[in-house]
């Protein structure tokens, strides 16, 4: 999947966090993540790692993204991430797992 | 008759006789009216640097606050400004507690006024400075037990104590609200301050109301007070305390509350003549209002209630489903005023409530207690003084006083707050030990401190979701992931007393 | 997730409200009904399908009934939930705004299709129909019977009054019509009725009168818009001990008839048939989830 633009997802609530995914203009690429969160000292490698495994199962290589986070749970990550990035890439081709 | 005092038998084996009567030695009678004797000649000093200079403090000496103006006060910063201007320096802070308002206590560290603090609590900026290292002596943490029981037996010795006031006579008898109008401020109870006032060697009373002689019922007597500054503020009303505390209308609040007085009920403890003590925070207040609902059912009335008093205590009083009110603290106005007109509501000091070193203290005569707490791990051990970041950012208060105190103590917390597993594997500052703490009820499950296999037993019996601490834990775990521990420096910033003054635990700095 | 014996309350939850989803399940409600539709705003429609299939795929409800309300299918919207969410496999998907046993079929060829494709045994998917507007009352019973996989068919009073030109009242007169079409076409169908929300959460005594009124009219249960709620309704539902009493003494009658090879089942001298026998089991179900005071999670 390719980062077009800006996309943005998610609130200021407590529980969610806003995600922001938008292409990386650097040369050398890959995702760059800048993370706020109030709970950064237990969970901000988590967080991390949600986002990037995410984009990462999304075929996105390269993006940059800014989240502020407000103590959201993983699943809570990896869905304001997707939806940021299909609204960064404009897409609305969305593939469901599930089932079994 | 005559005598000549050398004659008389045996008089050196008699103490306290101070020579023979003097007509020219003892002081002459007053005549004045007694209202003019109120304005002539009384204990106001013209201001405080006057008061502060009679009382005689100097550099390396003890002072002590109260704390029952909340984030309204204006004494503490009032005092420490004129001393600080005053040029004295090295003090010690013994305050009964400090809040976010007192942030600018930053500045008289740094500037050498003050060597170092003793408190129950610390929030704000200034707990946030300590929390990185601002003071070279770590903080004294004390419960409200044990503080009491330093300063008694002579530990905690206070040089001189700056006791606010919202109503003081002439003479010093000062009340926590104003018996001669229903305005003006008002905490109701000044039972930190008592204790304070009776073992300091000077005692202040700094005041924005002077009244009548004599401000009876009073809190602290005049024969505890040296001196008197009238200053233009005590505090901020809407700092000081609200006008009522309200019920919460959050239902997580109110599930578990419903969970922590269905345990009540079925504990053993609920029985006609009951004792308890109920915090100020949404979940125990909210337990109160089910145990209402649980006392009219059986026809229960409670024995009394004791400790930080809400309005919800002062309604259960007027009902007649409490008996009496043992009151250190008041947490808002119904609670003050109730304090000011109910003939059995009754004002403690901090002593008579929670000091182990007094045989009689209150807390020991509590059947339950609702106390929150911010972590609890599989110890049961409580956290209620470092936020999930590890600063500094509440008080010890009367948590493991009580909690020692009660023969059930009934600890209410979310099992998460936001991401934050409230269950854990051990607390970021142990406050109060775990074996003093019997249930833990959160609103996912009730875990029963294995030291109470009978109370388990009838739990589960009246098919509440008992469970063990560690399932608690993992549910938690499940939900929000294993959190990594916060990283501290070594230093040591803060230490937590247990209520025998033994250190429990202590504050490191953070790492940021 | 787990299909509910009772619904006497259904919470709703927006769907694209992270913290409300993570603590749905700790309320008691019977079912817990994740809102993809009024709900959420037509520019989060994404994120929310995101969060509750999510959600759904990833947290613990425990045994609770898992519902979520789709957009309906004229929307841009709708198959893209259908799409999403039959993966997820709650235990019912609820269709707003039906109209027809028409809007029924079509929903349900949609969830067949999408079972086939992601390997999920056809028919697992439970429906439930909201009827919102006048046509659609006219119509419960058709509704009612247009397909197997319905459990239940609900009233959605909001867009009914607006439809029938009216606006809601206190005492519900304007809904007396429509609540009594619905729960007679649910009963005759042998489906749940499950009745509108209540939207003023402060006024708790209304909120009673109004589940007494529902309950009255032989609805099953109610939508509930806070946890707060919940209490009062299931305490509503539950049975005072003189029925639970003759529910027993009717269990006890069967019991002993069936001992003596007896199909004839008498108490009192009454001769007791199904209906009674069915409505003596639901009275001791509503008894036990109220005083089975916790469920497991």
């Amino acid at each position: 999947m390719q980062i077009k633009t800006v996309g943005v997802a998610g609130t200021m609530e407590s529980s969610d966090i806003v995600v922001r995914v938008e292409p990386n203009t650097e040369k050398t690429g890959g995702i760059v993540i800048h993370l706020e969160s109030n709970v950064i000292r237990q969970y901000g490698n988590q967080i991390r790692k949600v986002i990037n495994d995410t984009l990462t199962s999304l075929g996105v290589d390269s993006a940059v993204v800014t989240a502020v986070d407000k103590g959201a749970l993983d699943c809570t990550v990896a869905a304001r991430t997707k939806a940021a990035a299909f609204r960064a890439a404009e897409c609305a081709d969305y593939e469901w797992g599930g089932g079994k | 008759m005559s005598f000549d005092i050398d004659k008389i038998p045996n008089i050196q084996g008699i103490n306290a006789i101070h020579g023979k009567y003097d007509e020219k030695k003892v002081p002459k009678k007053d005549t004045r009216v007694m209202r003019e004797r109120q304005f002539q000649h009384n204990k106001i000093m013209p201001s405080l640097e006057r008061a502060i200079e009679y009382s005689g403090l100097k550099s390396g000496m003890t002072i002590s606050f109260h704390h029952h103006f909340r984030n309204g006060d204006n004494v503490v910063n009032t005092v420490m400004d004129t001393i600080a201007k005053m040029g004295i320096k090295d003090l010690v802070i013994a305050a009964s507690s400090l809040n976010e308002v007192h942030a600018p206590m930053i500045q008289h560290i740094k500037n050498g006024v003050v060597r170092r603090i003793e408190t129950s609590g610390m929030r704000g900026d200034l707990a946030k400075a300590v929390s990185h290292g601002l003071m070279d002596i770590p903080v004294v943490f004390r419960s409200h037990g044990g503080r009491a029981a330093a300063i008694e037996s002579g530990e905690l010795h206070i040089d001189v104590a700056f006791l606010g006031a919202p109503s003081c006579d002439p003479f010093g008898n000062a009340n926590g609200y104003n018996r001669e109008s229903d305005e003006g401020k008002a905490c109701g109870s000044l039972g930190y301050a008592k204790l304070d006032a009776l073992y300091a060697d000077t005692t202040i009373i700094v005041t924005d109301t002077i009244v009548s002689y004599p401000n009876t019922p009073f809190s602290i007597p005049e024969s505890h007070v040296e001196y008197i500054v009238q200053v233009d503020s005590i505090g901020d009303p809407a700092g000081i305390m609200s006008g009522a505390t309200r019920y919460t209308k959050n239902p997580k609040e109110l599930l578990i509350a419903k969970a922590a007085a269905d345990v009540i009920e079925h504990s053993g403890y609920f029985n006609d003549d009951f004792s308890m003590q109920m915090g100020s925070g949404g979940a125990s207040l909210a337990t109160a209002r089910y145990l209402r609902e649980k006392m009219i059912q059986k026809n229960y009335k409670a024995r009394f209630a004791l400790g930080g008093i809400t309005g919800q205590i002062v309604e259960m009083y007027e009902e007649g489903l409490v008996k009496k009110i043992l009151d250190v603290q008041s947490f808002d106005l119904i609670a003050a005023n109730s304090l000011k007109n109910n003939r059995f509501h009754h004002q403690i000091d901090a002593s008579y409530y929670a000091s182990y070193m007094n045989a009689g203290a209150a807390v020991n005569q509590l059947d339950f207690c609702i106390l929150s707490a911010l972590e609890v791990d599989t110890n049961f051990n409580i956290n209620v003084m470092t936020g999930s970041d590890g600063v500094i950012r509440g008080a010890v208060g009367g948590h493991p006083d009580a909690a020692a105190g009660a023969s059930l103590t009934i600890v209410v917390t979310p099992l998460l707050r936001g991401r934050i597993p409230c269950v854990c594997d051990r607390v970021n500052t142990i406050v109060t030990p775990g074996y003093t703490i019997d249930v833990v009820v959160t609103d996912q499950g009730i875990a029963v401190n294995p030291n109470r296999p009978e109370l388990r037993e009838k739990l589960l019996a009246a098919k509440l979701p008992v469970m063990t601490i560690e399932q608690l834990r993992d549910k938690a775990y499940a939900i929000a992931g294993k959190p990594e521990p916060i990283k501290y420096k070594d230093r040591v910033v803060g230490l937590l007393m247990y209520r025998d003054n033994s250190i429990i635990d202590v504050i490191r700095e953070v790492d940021d | 997730m787990a299909l509910s014996k009772l619904r006497r309350s259904m919470l709703f939850v927006p769907g694209n409200n992270p913290g409300m989803i993570k603590d749905a399940h700790i309320y008691g409600s019977d079912s817990i009904m994740f809102d993809l539709e009024d709900s959420v705003s037509i520019n989060e429609k994404d994120a929310a399908r995101f969060l509750v299939y999510n959600a759904l795929t990833q947290l613990n409800f425990g045994k609770k009934e898992i519902v979520v309300r789709i957009n309906d299918l004229n929307s841009k919207y709708g198959i893209d939930d259908l799409e999403a969410i039959v993966r997820a496999q709650p235990d019912v998907i609820r269709l707003p705004k039906t109209e027809t046993a028409q809007d029924v079929i079509d929903c349900e060829r949609e969830i067949e299709r999408i079972e086939k494709e992601a390997g999920i045994p056809v028919g697992t998917t439970k429906m439930m129909a909201a009827i919102e507007s006048a046509r659609g009352v006219l119509e419960a019973y058709n509704i009612a019977v247009s397909s197997k996989r319905l459990v239940a068919i609900a009233l959605g009073a909001e867009d009914y009054v607006s439809s029938l030109k009216t606006s809601r009242t206190a005492d519900g007169v304007e809904l007396m019509f429509a609540r009594s079409m619905i729960v007679n076409a649910a009963r005759a169908a042998g489906l749940m009725a499950i009745d509108t929300v209540y939207s003023d959460i402060n006024n708790e005594e209304g909120f009673r009168k109004e589940a007494t009124l529902i309950k009255s009219l032989g609805f099953d249960g109610k939508s509930v818009i806070n946890p707060r709620q919940i209490p009062p309704l299931h305490e509503i539902f539950t049975p005072t001990e003189k029925e639970l009493e003759k529910a027993f003494a009717i269990i006890e009658a069967i019991k002993e008839a069936e001992s003596r090879g007896s199909g004839v089942i008498a108490l009192n001298g009454k001769m007791i048939d199904k209906p009674v026998v069915e409505r003596a089991k639901l009275m001791i179900e509503r008894y036990e989830a109220a005083h089975a005071v916790y469920e497991e999670v």
